[in-house]
């Protein structure tokens, strides 16, 4: 069973997922900041890490930059927060996929599920913030390899952000469901590691006014 | 003469002075008064202080003036001297030391040219005496009165140029008068160090207060922020918690309550702010925010891309309603999802939701919704509707339109 560590600072909410996931998953470790997330994890050694972005003591983020390179698990963000730079900070520290805290608890397993097997996992409103940070532009591409998404990739998070499951998309487009998994996996490859200037121009024109 | 109600209100409020007057009730405080003033209320406010007729006070002022001229000038005095009436709305008097700078180098300019030319050279006590006496007297002066005195010399760099360029006149000019030509070198320098030393003295001073000027306009922006989000707090938060509290016993009402508000507050924390009027994007979440409140199913709006609205655009907007109109109100389904996307000048709607269904062939022709409102509507503005739905396997409206 995959083994799970929640981090977030309300111990409301933690107490919430805990129920919704039931037995589906085992909860090894709980902690509500982010030292307490450091020595939690890397006691633990969990599969996946159901991470807060707003954390006290430097946030999601600063847990996985602790982390980097340390610990094999995989990390999974929840949030409330709309910021795009929060979403786009978290995932580019490292995070495997983004999911609000208004996900229903099947919905939850399923996404703890198919981060442990190393695919990512995409909200609509991730899907809409990605489309919008690699809009076409201009700009020539520094490494068009990283800078670009594909036509099919594009494709696939269009669908995402309609509000299509990887199955329904899967369907749609006449490829398989891993052939979706692993278009999305290479979204958040490029996500990570491109340098693309616009994208973190684009975060910051997001920030809180 | 006057009503007790401002004698005691000033009483209350104490004054400056150490006036034994101010210990008697019926007396006045000494203070210029607006109303009844003819020049600037010195005589008015002298007479209801002594308690005599202002005509007497103003004839006496006359009298003196002709006399001697002593009369102008002890006006001028009470004039700088005495404050104005309390309860005037003056703005917090605070001094402006930069001004006074600028003065101050104006006025040391004024004295170095003259006794550097020998204008006045016997003069130069008197007046640097006198210098310093009127940059303190301008200082104690009304604010509003100075500015209208000083309109041409209101800019702040203008004037601290003239008096650096007065300064370096004066010197130039007592070099030229009274030194020789050989020693001008040494007496430069002198200069020059003796001017290095009081900017040295004069600096950490001034940063100081500009650091404090900075802090205190930083604490009023924090906490205008801080009333802002007390203000939004308070109006929406605390109402719909109530609303919440009373509603307790219908969840559905819970829900749209909770949701309404949550909506609310990101848009008011996340979204940069723009105008439903104007923007496609703001415009696609306003009409989800109201379709959502009307019928209880929560939407889901993912937007990509934004541009500004037009007609043809608010046509694409109306028939997307529709489309989550029926979604809300006929799908069964637990949420709706709306993405927006502007492409170029394309724009594609898509609405949709996993609920029942329906058979579009089974929809009789008489049966307005999904033909005039959605389809109808976007092809007569030149768009296109796609209509994509079997029992069973929910709904997708799909509309596109291109840009005016």
């Amino acid at each position: 069973m995959t083994r799970v560590v929640l981090v977030d600072d309300h111990q409301m909410f933690r107490t919430g997922v805990k129920a919704e996931l039931g037995d589906a998953v085992e909860i090894v470790g709980e902690a509500g900041d982010v030292e307490e997330a450091v020595s939690v994890i890397r006691a633990t050694k969990p599969d996946v890490v159901l991470l807060d972005v707003h954390l006290p003591g430097g946030g999601g983020v600063e847990v996985l930059r602790r982390l980097h390179g340390m610990v094999p698990c995989r990390f999974l963000a929840l949030s409330v927060s709309d910021a795009a730079e929060d979403v786009i900070g978290v995932v580019r520290g490292g995070a495997r996929g983004y999911v609000t805290k208004t996900i229903s608890g099947p919905e939850l397993t399923d996404a703890i599920a198919r981060v442990a097997e190393g695919d990512a996992v995409f909200s609509p409103r991730l899907a809409g913030f990605v489309l919008d940070a690699f809009a076409a532009t201009d700009v020539p591409a520094v490494d068009p390899e990283l800078d670009r998404l594909t036509q099919r990739e594009r494709e696939v998070l269009r669908l995402i952000a309609r509000g299509y499951a990887y199955k329904e998309i899967a369907r749609e487009l006449f490829i398989s469901v891993k052939t979706v998994e692993t278009h999305v996996s290479s979204v958040l490859r490029k996500l990570q590691l491109s340098n693309r200037h616009e994208l973190s121009r684009w975060a910051a024109a997001r920030r809180l006014v | 003469m006057d009503d007790a109600g401002s004698t005691t209100h000033e009483q209350a409020a104490g004054g400056p002075s150490g006036d034994p007057s101010d210990r008697r009730p019926d007396r006045p405080r000494l203070e210029r008064r607006a109303d009844g003033a003819l020049v600037a209320g010195v005589c008015r406010g002298l007479a209801a202080h002594l308690g005599v007729d202002p005509f007497m006070v103003r004839a006496a002022f006359v009298l003196l003036t002709v006399a001697s001229g002593i009369g102008m000038a002890v006006y001028g005095v009470f004039w700088l001297m005495v404050p104005g009436e309390e309860g005037a709305s003056r703005p917090a008097a605070r001094r402006d030391w930069v001004q006074l700078l600028a003065y101050g180098a104006v006025a040391v300019g004024l004295s170095a040219l003259t006794w550097g030319t020998g204008v006045a050279r016997a003069a130069l006590w008197p007046l640097v005496a006198g210098g310093v006496g009127v940059a303190v007297l301008w200082q104690q002066a009304d604010r509003d009165q100075r500015q209208r005195w000083v309109m041409p010399l209101r800019q702040r760099w203008l004037r601290s140029l003239i008096g650096l360029l007065l300064v370096v006149a004066g010197i130039g000019g007592f070099l030229v008068q009274s030194v020789n030509p050989r020693e001008a070198r040494a007496v430069l320098i002198a200069t020059l160090i003796i001017l290095t030393g009081v900017a040295v003295i004069a600096t950490p001073w001034v940063v100081r207060l500009w650091q404090d000027l900075d802090a205190e306009r930083h604490e009023r922006i924090r906490s205008q922020e801080r009333a802002e989000l007390a203000a939004h707090i308070h109006d929406s938060v605390l109402h719909t918690l109530t609303l919440i509290q009373r509603n307790a016993h219908d969840p559905r009402e819970v829900q749209r309550l909770a949701r309404s508000q949550e909506r609310t507050l990101r848009t008011w924390l996340y979204q940069p702010r723009s105008d439903p009027d104007r923007t496609f994007a703001a415009a696609i979440r306003e009409v989800a925010g109201e379709v959502e409140d009307a019928h209880g199913v929560p939407i889901e709006v993912v937007c990509v891309g934004d541009t500004a609205l037009d007609e043809r655009l608010g046509a694409a907007l109306q028939a997307a309603r529709e489309a989550m109109v029926n979604a809300a109100k006929y799908a069964e389904a637990p949420s709706v999802s709306v993405y927006g996307e502007v492409e170029g000048d394309q724009v594609s709607i898509f609405i949709r939701d996993r609920g029942k269904g329906f058979d579009l062939d089974a929809v009789p022709d008489d049966r307005m919704g999904v033909r005039q409102s959605i389809i109808g509507r976007m092809e007569r503005n030149g768009g296109r509707a796609t209509v994509r739905t079997a029992p069973g396997e929910g709904t997708e409206v799909r509309l596109e339109m291109k840009k005016a």
